[in-house]
């Protein structure tokens, strides 16, 4: 019993914090891009722009619900749930942070940890298309089958890298549990160097997931399923109101989702200096290192043009997979060596 | 506890499954099969296969059921109307036949009627399976991998534009 | 704790095993009858998970893990031929399909 609500208590935690960061996200991702484009970012409600998120949240709850024409109005109406619940699920098996005592009693900082963490996440990935290709299909408008047609296609096609450039990770770590994975990468080479995955032996492996993370998530360069120049919005085009809210609070889910994944996998989670002692200063440096790839997202968006898709599609194909297979490879001969 | 899990998932997957045939358009039957294998998940749990539960999803519902959805879109494909069978009486006899094989299994599920599935065993963690792939069954997983290859250079080959 | 008679997994596996005949016999849709095969096979998965966990034996799960990689060839190949079909007789119903040839 005690179990039940202490996990329900860190499900409410966990959930109020990622809500109010991503609403937060979206606004920090305006700031910067302001920044980097030579203006101001929101500014106008609250100081510094701060009442930001809770002003478009107003918005979208009481702008009308547009809906189009359709065939399949219930498809229309799931469709967006489809795409925001396997991201917010993702949040379960991530370890912000070790554990702690508290009244006599371990608390662990995270919700759960299960021996099939990493392989969760992948399933939930793959459930994360359905939301997009749906949402395209129920629409019954051209710009938005296209836009779901593309992303199943893109989907699939960098799932295979993102799968296959975390098996080094799994060879070197031994476990497919994420805490697990972060406590094999505490202490350090020669008293210097971090023992994170990224330094050794996985710096392609790191850079083949970042890359392919992007593309997961439909961010620039990779956000052919909602280029607004050519495909008005994509898979969205059609959807207004709470349901568009629940995409775009997906999207940036997701995004948060991968870079909170990176940290763990790649970057030593809660790893530093002082963290076996301290586990809350643990999830400081959690958010630190997960914040460096949230700002690498944005810098990305306000910095590279679009690729095109059969550019995209060669680059998946052609470049990153080769070089994941060749990660294998690299990965298993270091393991039989070291 | 167990037993209303049981009961949910098995006819989650039921209901479900009668919706493949019976829905007009084949994006409908796609997503009772989703259900499906949503359900099936459920019971591979209660089975203690973990590994395979995630597996169930992440190939099936992941990979393969993506595939017939990028299919569908990608022929526009609508529902089917109802037109004129070559051999009408073929149809009506399939039904009958299907029945008899029903008939049959529940014949052969009956000769384990009383006896209790352990509960909460977990032979399938991701080690054990892991090990045994690797080992006893070492020669048959290699030859998947050829059967894969040989899969993906058919499938490249047949959905090759011609004239090139 | 209660537990669940083997044999209702199986009934389950069963009735999950006929709807997917039916699905192959009735319907004419080249993917609908795909689909009806892959119910087939899990349907199959399923009995061979109950077993595995009933006999505590792993032989059963990685056959599933087998099957699994056979289905996933199949549909590959299978849509392969169903775009192919699409492509040149406009129609997925699997009586047009007749000739042996394109």
């Amino acid at each position: 019993m005690g179990l039940i609500v202490e996990a329900a208590i860190k499900i409410v935690i966990v959930f109020g914090v990622v809500l109010t960061f991503l609403a937060y996200l979206a606004l920090f991702e305006r700031k910067i891009l302001g920044w980097i484009q030579l203006r101001y970012g929101p500014n106008r409600v609250g100081p510094w722009g701060l009442l930001q998120p809770l002003a478009d949240l107003l918005k979208f709850l009481f702008k009308e619900d547009v809906r189009p024409t359709t065939p399949n109005p219930i498809l229309f109406s799931v469709a967006p749930i489809l795409s925001l619940v396997p991201a917010l699920m993702t949040y379960a098996v991530i370890p912000f942070g070790d554990r702690f005592v508290l009244f006599g009693r371990e608390i662990t900082l995270y919700i759960t940890s299960v021996n099939v963490g990493l392989l969760y996440l992948f399933a939930l990935s793959g459930l994360g298309v359905y939301g997009i290709v749906l949402a395209g299909w129920a629409s019954n408008s051209k710009y938005s089958l296209l836009g779901g047609l593309r992303s199943a296609a893109q989907m699939i096609s960098y799932e295979l890298t993102l799968t296959l450039s975390v098996v080094g990770v799994l060879i070197q770590a031994g476990s497919l549990d994420l805490v697990e994975i972060v406590r094999a990468q505490s202490g350090t080479y020669w008293g210097i160097l971090p023992k994170w995955h990224v330094f050794w032996y996985q710096p392609l492996g790191f850079l083949l997931f970042f890359i392919a993370a992007i593309a997961e998530t439909n961010r620039v360069p990779f956000d052919l399923p909602e280029a607004e120049t050519e495909l008005v919005a994509g898979y969205h085009t059609e959807y207004s109101a709470t349901k568009f809210a629940m995409f775009y609070v997906a999207e940036y889910a997701n995004i948060l989702a991968v870079s909170a994944l990176a940290t763990t996998l790649f970057l030593g989670g809660w790893n530093g200096p002082g963290a076996a002692r301290a586990p809350l200063l643990g999830v400081v440096y959690f958010a630190a290192k997960t914040a460096v790839f949230l700002f690498i997202y944005i810098w990305l968006r306000a910095t590279l043009p679009r690729f095109r898709y059969d550019q995209l599609m060669r680059f998946g194909w052609k470049v990153l997979l080769p070089l994941a297979f060749a990660n294998v490879v690299f990965s298993s001969a270091m393991a039989l060596v070291g | 506890m167990e037993r209303a899990l049981f009961l949910i998932f098995a006819l989650t997957a039921i209901v479900a499954a009668f919706n493949v045939p019976l829905r007009r358009h084949p994006l409908h039957s796609v997503l009772a099969l989703l259900v499906v294998l949503g359900a099936l998940t459920g019971l591979y749990v209660l089975l203690g296969a973990y590994f395979l539960a995630v597996i169930q999803v992440v190939i099936y519902a992941g990979a393969i059921l993506v595939l017939f959805l990028f299919v569908i879109m990608l022929l526009n494909l609508r529902a089917e109307e109802a037109r004129l069978e070559r051999r009408p009486l073929l149809r009506w006899l399939a039904l009958p036949f299907a029945a008899l094989l029903g008939v049959e299994i529940a014949y052969l599920v009956r000769l384990f009627e009383e006896n209790p599935v352990p509960s909460g065993t977990s032979v399938g963690v991701t080690e054990s399976i892991g090990r045994e792939l690797f080992t006893t069954y070492l020669l048959p997983f290699e030859l998947t991998s050829i059967l894969i290859l040989i899969a993906l250079v058919g499938a490249v080959v047949l959905a090759r534009r011609e004239g090139r | 704790m209660t537990t669940i008679p083997i044999s209702w997994y199986l009934a389950v596996a069963a009735v999950l095993f006929t709807i997917g005949t039916v699905t192959v016999f009735v319907k004419r849709n080249a993917i609908v009858m795909l689909l009806g095969i892959e119910l087939m096979l899990n349907a199959a998965n399923l009995t061979l998970v109950t077993f595995s966990s009933y006999f505590r034996e792993l032989a059963g799960q990685i056959m599933v893990f087998f099957v699994m990689v056979v289905a996933a060839a199949e549909a590959a190949v299978g849509l392969a031929i169903v775009v192919l079909l699409f492509r040149h007789r406009e129609t997925l119903n699997v009586d047009e399909a007749q000739l042996l040839k394109l």
